[in-house]
């Protein structure tokens, strides 16, 4: 019922086009991650579903009622969606009590009912008692929870995040991202939660939408996102996926297929439908490389560098033929590569890419 | 609990509701409102004034510019205009950037003491900075008598001469070089003076060869600033040109209209419009100057650790008290003392001193009278009103980027940035006669001051209301937006009280700024509606510089009120809002 769909929205400023046919759907109560590095056009996806930027085509809907088209725009004040802003946007000219209860002093709600509410929702966010004071005389950790309050206390049925975890010390970050699972799983609100932050986004979010250049690269469930990454860019992007040129050499079977990479053959995941071809690309995750003893099968590599991260090192390194190509691997202590000499790697798995312009 | 609070019964029906209507009423109202004050204020009166040059009467002819240019009075004025605005430019640019070298980069204890002492000139209007000094210099001058020092009664003053006005003009405007040098100097990075120090460059040669020539766009800057204020300037040519029948353009503009009349009116318009070429021939080589090379300042960090001036520290603490003395304790003395005199000549002592100046000019004089209760009024509706319209007008300046945004600033812009006269005659040309439609007529009534001082000092609290929106989040009122406030709630609750400090501190600026405004009211005062400024200046030109020195002394106590009042606001507001706060 409060669920928000983007539909083909573009967006476009002047020659520039920041979004390109983004298309996403979240269900009512879902709690959706957008993600990707900066100037990706997630903020400004943001603001085009809270109204403050109108779409070029396209249409994105809340709750059954269009509320962008290229033709029409309602305007933010209308939409009844609630925002958590990255600087929380507190009014320094109000107490935490008018802040919060401010929208409902908006829609002239009654004296008593607002009191109410407004405590309600500042003890939802365990700040019983903090009325009184003023945004400048709270911590970064408050202010952010004085934030959600006042989004929550008109309870809307979507809320938007943009970034909310930025300026936030890492100690805090752990807690409030504790606190906003928490409010998604009590009050089953529809959260649109803006992030660069990889790990922020696969620790709270049902699905996330990888984006990219104003595209829509991926948009999977956080596991589905780091095993079968659909594209090149999704694959390198989260958890800095290696990228290796691989000839797929025989058809799917039960979601696994062989290929020859870098003069191996291997077994790999793949997805149902991947047939043999040339040319395919195949994603490995740093754990599923390992460094092999001097006689044993596997692809020689030189070292180029080792930094030592405390209980196990990273070790970059590139295959001997292929020294354009970069990999790296994690070896536990007691570390025993070092940079200059050379080893052998083995891959033991994989994901194919699956094949450009063949989206499921 | 929470799900109490996440589903809310009457809240899901909202989206069942139609579309709201395109577009927000109370919001283009506002905007269209805040437009057609500028048009009224700035473009109407600039096109009257161009038409009457190029059309007069609604043909065109250039029968008026032949007039201009035939005339020798007119090259004489033009003359002079120049070397007064190049002499007191130059002054006042080696003098404000020498102040603000020595009080930025060194040592030298008491900062914030004396920069509102060297800044507070410029808070005082030009008129009573030439009265305070002339007082001090003449042979009637009650200081010089008291130490024994003054000419016989008949010398003239040596302040009556070109000397005269380009000094005085040098010290008007020095403190203005000097603040934006120093906002400059504030800005200079330290690192690149300390990487011209460890490069093994003496503080001297950094100073010439890295402080310097990367000051020079604030130099340029104010340089260009200054030069149309000198060229503009009407106080002070007026109190020691006129009599030494030392004319330019502004004061022959003065003596044209004073001695004929409206009948002239096309010709002093060329004049005035002559002063505007010259001063934005000033504003448009600042720019070319200012292209020529790439001075900018990439990196932010702190600002430059004073250098030390060792045992040379008292001697440059004492030239700083010493300047002061020079240049406001002094004059404002001189002033002081004259307003006590009892007669011209008479020396003062305790047995002579006298307050009947004051009480004359606050409860005997019709005139002076109405004067206070003119000016009072009318800077402070202007004050009032500029705060008004500075509010949503700087709202879509500062937030609403766009071109027409663009066009809107630089428009408030020009007629303080055009000097006083200009402004002044292009009113009498668009007021002269009823204004059609309501048949009201506001020439020769203190209205069309009113209106003067609006377009004029609109955009002194345009200016710090922009700065401080930008140094507000949007995102404040994009929080009030997404709780559902409409434009007028947002500007009611939020904005507004957000910006008010500024917007209001911008109003006591106009305040004190048209209190003793002289230049535009002595073109447009009729009798009943004198200023302030025009009071002392006619009181001064009757040789009654005991009256005028009692009425501007009451100003300059007033503006130093205003000042010290002002500093209540001080934590609220942006660094440089109010000029003479360090």
């Amino acid at each position: 019922m409060a669920g928000l769909t983007i539909d083909q929205v573009s967006k476009r400023f002047g020659e520039h086009e920041a979004l390109s046919n983004v298309s996403i759907d979240v269900a009512d109560g879902e709690f959706l991650a957008v993600l990707g590095p900066s100037g990706c056009g997630k903020t400004t996806l943001l603001r085009m579903v809270a109204g403050f930027e109108k779409v070029s085509g396209g249409r994105i809907v809340i709750g059954g009622q269009t509320m962008s088209s290229a033709e029409h725009s309602l305007p933010p004040e209308k939409r009844k969606v609630g925002i958590v802003f990255q600087n929380y946007a507190l009014w320094p000219h109000m107490t935490v009590a008018e802040n919060v209860g401010y929208s409902l002093k908006v829609a002239k709600v009654g004296r008593a009912e607002r009191d109410r509410r407004v405590t309600e929702a500042l003890s939802l966010v365990n700040l019983n008692g903090f009325g009184d004071r003023r945004p400048a005389n709270l911590s970064g950790g408050q202010r952010q929870r004085v934030a959600l309050a006042r989004c929550l206390v008109s309870a809307p049925s979507l809320v938007l995040f943009d970034e909310p975890l930025a300026n936030l010390d890492v100690h805090l970050r752990a807690s409030m991202e504790d606190e906003f699972a928490d409010f998604h799983k009590r009050t089953g609100t529809t959260i649109v939660y803006i992030t660069h932050d990889q790990a922020e986004a696969m620790a709270l979010a049902d699905r996330i939408a990888v984006m990219d250049k104003g595209k829509l690269a991926q948009l999977a469930p956080p596991r589905e996102l780091y095993r079968e990454p659909a594209n090149e860019m999704v694959a390198s992007f989260i958890s800095q996926g290696i990228i290796l040129p691989a000839d797929v050499l025989t058809a799917a079977e039960s979601g696994h297929c062989r290929v020859r990479v870098l003069g191996q053959e291997v077994v790999v995941r793949c997805r149902p439908d991947e047939r043999p071809r040339a040319g395919a690309k195949l994603c490995c995750r740093s754990p599923e490389l390992e460094a092999v003893g001097a006689h044993e099968e596997g692809i020689p590599v030189a070292i180029k560098r080792v930094v030592y991260q405390g209980g196990s090192a990273r070790v970059e390194l590139s295959p001997v033929e292929r020294p354009d190509l970069n990999l790296h691997i994690e070896q536990a202590d007691p570390v025993t590569l070092e940079a200059g000499v050379e080893a052998r790697v083995r891959i033991k798995s994989g994901w194919v890419i699956p094949e450009a312009g063949n989206a499921s | 609990m929470a799900v109490s609070i996440s589903r809310v019964p009457g809240r899901s029906d909202f989206h069942m509701q139609a579309p709201a209507k395109k577009g927000l009423p109370s919001e283009k109202i506002l905007t269209g409102l805040v437009v057609a004050i500028v048009v009224i204020l700035s473009i109407l009166p600039m096109l009257r004034l161009v038409q009457e040059i190029l059309a007069p009467g609604g043909r065109l002819s250039i029968a008026a510019v032949e007039a201009g240019l035939s005339n020798p009075s007119t090259w004489t004025a033009t003359w002079n205009s120049l070397v007064v605005g190049f002499g007191g430019t130059i002054l006042a640019v080696l003098f404000g950037t020498a102040v603000a070298i020595l009080v930025s980069l060194t040592d030298v204890r008491g900062r914030s003491a004396f920069v509102l002492c060297f800044v507070t000139p410029l808070m005082i209007a030009p008129q009573v900075t030439a009265l305070a000094w002339l007082q001090l210099f003449g042979p009637a001058s009650p200081l010089l008598k008291l130490i024994g020092l003054a000419p016989p009664l008949g010398t003239r003053n040596p302040l009556y001469s070109a000397q005269g006005i380009i000094l005085l003009l040098g010290i008007q405007y020095g403190p203005l070089v000097f603040l934006m040098v120093r906002a400059g100097l504030r800005k200079l990075p330290r690192e690149l003076v300390e990487a011209g120090l460890a490069g093994g460059a003496g503080r001297w040669t950094v100073l010439r060869t890295i402080v310097l020539p990367l000051m020079t766009p604030s130099i340029i800057g104010a340089s260009a600033l200054v030069f149309v204020s000198c060229v503009g300037n009407f106080g002070i040519p007026a109190f020691l040109g006129i009599p030494a029948n030392y004319l330019v353009l502004p004061t022959l503009i003065y003596q044209r209209l004073a001695g004929a009349g409206p009948s002239v009116l096309a010709e002093v318009a060329f004049l005035s419009v002559l002063i505007g070429a010259i001063a934005m021939a000033g504003i448009v080589a600042q720019d070319i100057i200012s292209r020529r090379r790439d001075y900018r300042i990439s990196t932010t960090s702190l600002p430059v650790e004073p250098f030390e001036l060792g045992r040379y520290r008292v001697l440059a603490e004492t030239i700083m008290w010493l300047i002061v003395c020079a240049i406001l304790v002094l004059p404002l003395l001189g002033l002081f003392l004259t307003s006590l005199v009892p007669g011209y000549g008479i020396p003062l002592s305790l047995k002579t001193a006298t307050l009947s100046n004051y009480s004359f000019v606050l409860f005997d004089h019709a005139a002076a009278k109405s004067a206070f209760l003119n000016s009072s009024v009318l800077s402070v509706t202007a004050a009032v009103f500029a705060v008004l319209v500075a509010v949503p007008l700087g709202y879509f300046i500062a937030w609403r980027v766009s071109w027409w945004t663009k066009i809107l600033n630089l428009t408030v812009e020009m007629p303080y940035a055009l000097p006083g006269v200009v402004l002044a005659i292009a009113a009498l040309l668009l007021f002269l006669k009823p204004i059609p439609l309501i048949n009201l007529q506001i020439y020769n009534t203190v209205w069309i001051i009113l209106y003067a001082y609006l377009a004029r000092f609109m955009v002194l609290a345009l200016r710090p209301t922009v700065s401080g929106f930008h140094q507000i989040d949007r995102s404040l009122e994009e929080a009030a937006q997404v709780a559902g406030a409409g434009f007028m709630m947002r500007l009611r609750t939020i904005i507004f009280p957000l910006v008010a400090p500024v917007a209001v501190a911008g109003g006591l600026l106009i305040f004190m700024t048209a209190l003793s405004e002289l230049t535009v009211s002595a073109l447009l005062w009729s009798s009943g509606s004198e200023t302030i400024g025009v009071v002392i200046f006619s009181f001064e030109q009757g040789g009654d510089s005991s009256y005028a020195a009692a009425i501007s002394m009451m100003t300059v106590a007033l503006t130093f009120l205003v000042m010290l009042a002002s500093n209540f606001l001080a934590p609220h507001l942006p660094n440089g809002v109010l000029p003479w706060r360090d």
